[in-house]
């Protein structure tokens, strides 16, 4: 028996089991997907958001100016890159100058630091490409990118070593109540837990149901986002926000902590859970405000484009109660929920306490994770000193991004065990770069297969039905 | 020290030792980031390679092999599964391998003859889901002439690139059923000759002036939703067909490998997206020379071959000293011609120019001009953009000339 059990390994889920694995806990994490960050965390804005945006005394906006906080440290605990960037929210208008004067006293009163609106000579030096047509913007020095998935991975990963156990490819079908906690079922396997902490995400609503609590529906709203190529140096450095509008911060610049450009998102409420598609009609909506934001934005320098979908739940807030005795919420976390993520962790630490779970904290607990090699990124001593050690790290496998069968076997060997040529493309970049794994996927399977020790043919994008080859044909790689 | 490095160890590079060796430059470093010699020969292994050099249809990796066999009989070194990370425009190459670890070379020059990549899937920005099962046709082409797999059975291609064009028979002969080649242009991309051989032999349809709205499936590739399109290339509405196929190869254009020119500090051409080159295919950086589909994309590997020789050479000449110091004269072009390579030539000697045409034309003129005064003029029936074409100019005629016109006239 498990004393908590959290369904869903996104950003929340691995931040709340890694706060926990500190403790004298059997902890569980139930992931329906063969790999962790699949949702949401994968496909996000990447922004440690200021925590203007919330109404003060809101959760969001309480847990996101402390989350803003307590980023940098729990990033440099967990070998994850954060960088504090800045973010600016551009006017065009003396409307939108109105707007940024509310959020400004918004900011202030959630306790955001250093906000100030600034004219349009310091916010054309600060970024020059930014267009002529902006008159002014809100200045928030605290905002800052993150790679959300190397959050959720390394979050994951840090408490397994500390003792904690990831079950992935389970999907919760049923939950029963037992004398003492619950059981947890999926298809063909089953936990029993003391406490359950729903971090399900797009599908927390259906897992408060299977509990009977009714209390609140989560709906998707997509959000495409178009991804530019690397480059040493980006034509923005901040993070650049439009006014925001009813329909939400609308689509925002930003340079990621790889030195992509990330552009979007849009915002289309939806019904369908399972529908990520990108749609025509987003790419338009992305390039026309960008269009408007920039003075030019490189586009030809497009290398992928994806769709996440929020999870926006009915009350408007972040949604963190215990509707039964040993049964946690952590739903609704749409934006800033990134941001939030370690104060979330931090809330429900405290929430299990006040429940009287015993707390005591284990004297072997390591906060703290190794970061996943980089090689490029290494001094010349550094490279030489790595590839005497281990030749592998001297074999680069992605050419884009400079990426070596080292670094590819070191993240295979890690917790948590990436299964699936996507789930190395998160942990290593291999695959991430301008060619999209044309050159290194079939070498990526090769590696895989190897250190699984599963055929080649079998390794998937994925997991589930996500094949990459169909069928051996000539004695495939055995030959 | 080196005298000559070559970062590449395909039909370019190979050829561009061996021109080098053969002009008395010895002291020669071929880098190759594979783990043999040849490029993307190595999985070409359909035939049409060397007609024109050799006068015989060979298969890619006996092109190749007719080069490595050289480099390996004239003894010149070969470093494989050696990734350049950068080069100087003092001609320092930073490059790692699992024997060597991370080391440096100084070069007296340089041949950039990394090839070229292929634009991918996720350029595009095509609307749907983003299943397995979604390939680049090179890719795919590795997949099955190089691991002995198949990635699918079911096929839809989007462009006709020759590529594109070469897989679609190449997965029919493999078992699968290529259901549609759609191209977004009125015209194919590919050679004449690869539309004849790999798709009407075997009944697959080209869809000229269709491209791809959207993509189907959650885990493999369920199918996709074509379109034709506009003269401006936006989809018809209306004219949306539905096709049930489990991959698409993307076979949408080749996209020259310059990050390390880049890093040397060479001047690129917006538009081939390769090196700018006089008629030496010296770069803008002294001693840096770049030829084949580095420079630009070729149609045929012999002409990869030959303008590798020519950079060989020439490196030759720079190493022992000798530069033409005469003025360069820029090559203009009107458009309807989009590029020639060389870019600019000097006045020494003789050039062969190639170039590229931006649509298909037919019974055309193409006029050599100073600006003023015509200088040559080519007839040909018919010219199209995936076939590339050449001039010779002899030296007298552009002796007196501070810049030359290429342009193109319809009859």
């Amino acid at each position: 028996m498990y004393d908590v059990t959290v369904i869903g390994a996104g950003v929340v889920g691995g931040l709340v089991a890694r706060a926990l694995s500190k403790y004298k806990l059997n902890i569980c994490i139930l992931e329906s997907e063969n790999d962790v960050a699949m949702g949401a965390s994968k496909a996000n804005s990447a922004i440690v958001h200021a925590g203007f945006d919330a109404k003060a005394g809101t959760l969001k906006a309480k847990l996101n100016v402390r989350g803003n906080q307590m980023m940098e440290e729990v990033c440099k605990e967990l070998g994850v890159k954060y960088k504090n960037n800045g973010s600016l929210v551009v006017g065009f208008s003396e409307e939108d100058r109105a707007v940024l004067g509310e959020l400004l006293e918004r900011g202030k009163a959630n306790n955001v630091e250093g906000l100030r609106i600034i004219e349009k000579d310091e916010l054309h030096q600060m970024e020059p490409n930014l267009s002529d047509d902006i008159i002014c913007a809100l200045y928030a020095p605290t905002g800052g990118i993150v790679c959300p998935y190397t959050l959720t991975i390394s979050a994951v990963g840090n408490a397994m070593d500390n003792g904690a156990e990831l079950k992935c490819n389970f999907k919760v079908t049923d939950i029963e109540e037992t004398e003492n906690g619950y059981r947890v079922s999926s298809e063909n396997d089953s936990v029993t837990t003391r406490y359950i902490i729903n971090c399900a995400g797009i599908y927390s609503d259906e897992i408060a149901k299977m509990i009977g609590d009714n209390s609140f529906d989560i709906h998707p709203r997509r959000g495409e986002y178009i991804l530019l190529d690397r480059e040493n140096e980006q034509i923005f450095s901040h993070t650049i926000f439009r006014t925001p509008s009813k329909m939400g911060k609308g689509i925002l610049i930003t340079p990621t902590v790889h030195n992509n450009l990330l552009l979007g998102p849009t915002s289309y409420d939806m019904t369908d859970k399972d529908d990520k598609d990108t749609t025509a009609v987003g790419f338009e909506a992305i390039l026309n405000s960008t269009k408007e934001t920039a003075k030019s934005v490189p586009i030809n320098k497009t290398i992928t484009s994806f769709c996440g979908l929020r999870s926006v739940g009915s009350t408007g807030d972040f949604i963190i109660n215990s509707p039964k005795k040993g049964f946690i919420n952590v739903a609704g976390i749409e934006s800033p929920g990134l941001s939030s993520s370690p104060a979330i962790a931090e809330y429900i630490e405290e929430m299990l306490k006040e429940d009287g779970l015993e707390l005591i904290l284990k004297p072997e607990y390591n906060p703290t994770r190794k970061p996943y090699y980089a090689f490029h990124e290494a001094s010349a001593e550094e490279k030489n000193a790595i590839i005497k050690e281990n030749p592998a790290y001297g074999r680069i496998v992605c050419r884009c991004e400079g990426i070596t069968e080292g670094e590819i076997v070191d993240a295979i060997r890690r917790n948590p065990q990436p299964r699936d040529l996507d789930g190395v493309k998160r942990r290593t970049r291999a695959q991430m770069g301008r060619c999209q794994g044309g050159f290194c996927g079939p070498y990526v399977i090769e590696i895989l297969s190897k250190e699984l020790d599963i055929p080649y043919e079998n390794i998937t994008k994925f997991g589930g039905e996500s094949l990459i080859n169909v069928e051996i044909t000539k004695g495939g790689q055995s030959q | 020290m080196k005298d000559l490095v070559i970062i590449g160890g395909g039909p370019a590079g190979m050829s561009a030792a061996i021109a080098a060796y053969e002009n008395g430059i010895k002291d020669i470093l071929i880098l190759e980031r594979d783990s043999n010699l040849g490029g993307i020969l190595q999985q070409c292994i359909h035939n049409g390679f060397g007609l024109h050099k050799f006068g015989e249809e060979l298969t890619g990796p006996e092109y190749a092999w007719r080069y490595e066999k050289k480099v390996r009989e004239l003894g010149i070194e070969f470093k494989l599964n050696t990734m350049v990370l950068d080069v100087t425009e003092d001609k320092v190459i930073t490059a790692t391998n699992t024997e060597d670890g991370l080391f440096q070379i100084k070069a007296k020059a340089v041949i950039l003859a990394m090839g070229c990549r292929e634009r991918s899937k996720g350029a595009l920005n095509i609307a749907g889901s983003r299943p397995a099962g979604i390939y680049s046709a090179g890719t795919a082409q590795k997949y099955v002439n190089m691991k002995g797999y198949l990635p699918g059975k079911n096929i839809v291609i989007l462009g006709s690139g020759d590529i594109g064009l070469i897989m679609a028979r190449r997965m029919t002969l493999e078992g699968a059923k290529v259901h549609a080649v759609c191209e977004l242009m009125p015209y194919s991309g590919g050679l004449a000759r690869n539309i004849e051989q790999c798709l009407n032999d075997f009944g697959i349809p080209l869809k000229l002036s269709h491209t791809i709205i959207q993509i189907h499936g959650k885990d493999r590739v369920e199918g996709v939703t074509i379109a034709k399109v506009d003269e401006k290339r936006k989809p018809i509405k209306g004219s949306e067909e539905y096709i049930p196929c489990d991959t698409i190869l993307f076979s949408v254009g080749l996209l020259p490998e310059n990050e390390l020119s880049k890093t040397a500090n060479v001047t690129l051409s917006p538009i081939t997206s390769g090196a700018v080159v006089d008629q030496d295919r010296q770069t803008s950086v002294e001693g840096i020379f770049s030829c084949g589909n580095v420079l630009h994309v070729h149609d045929l590997v012999d002409y990869v071959s030959e303008e590798a020789e020519i950079a060989g050479k020439a490196a030759v000449e720079y190493i022992n000293g000798i530069q033409d110091e005469s003025v360069l004269i820029p090559i203009n072009t009107d458009g309807k011609i989009r590029y020639t390579v060389p870019q600019r030539i000097t006045k020494k000697k003789d050039v062969a120019v190639y170039f590229r045409v931006s649509n298909i034309y037919k019974n055309v003129i193409i006029k050599v001009s100073d600006g003023n005064n015509t200088l040559l003029t080519k007839k040909k029936v018919k010219v199209a953009p995936g076939e590339m074409e050449s001039i010779t100019l002899k030296k007298e005629i552009f002796e007196n000339v501070k810049e030359l016109y290429f342009s193109l006239e319809e009859k």
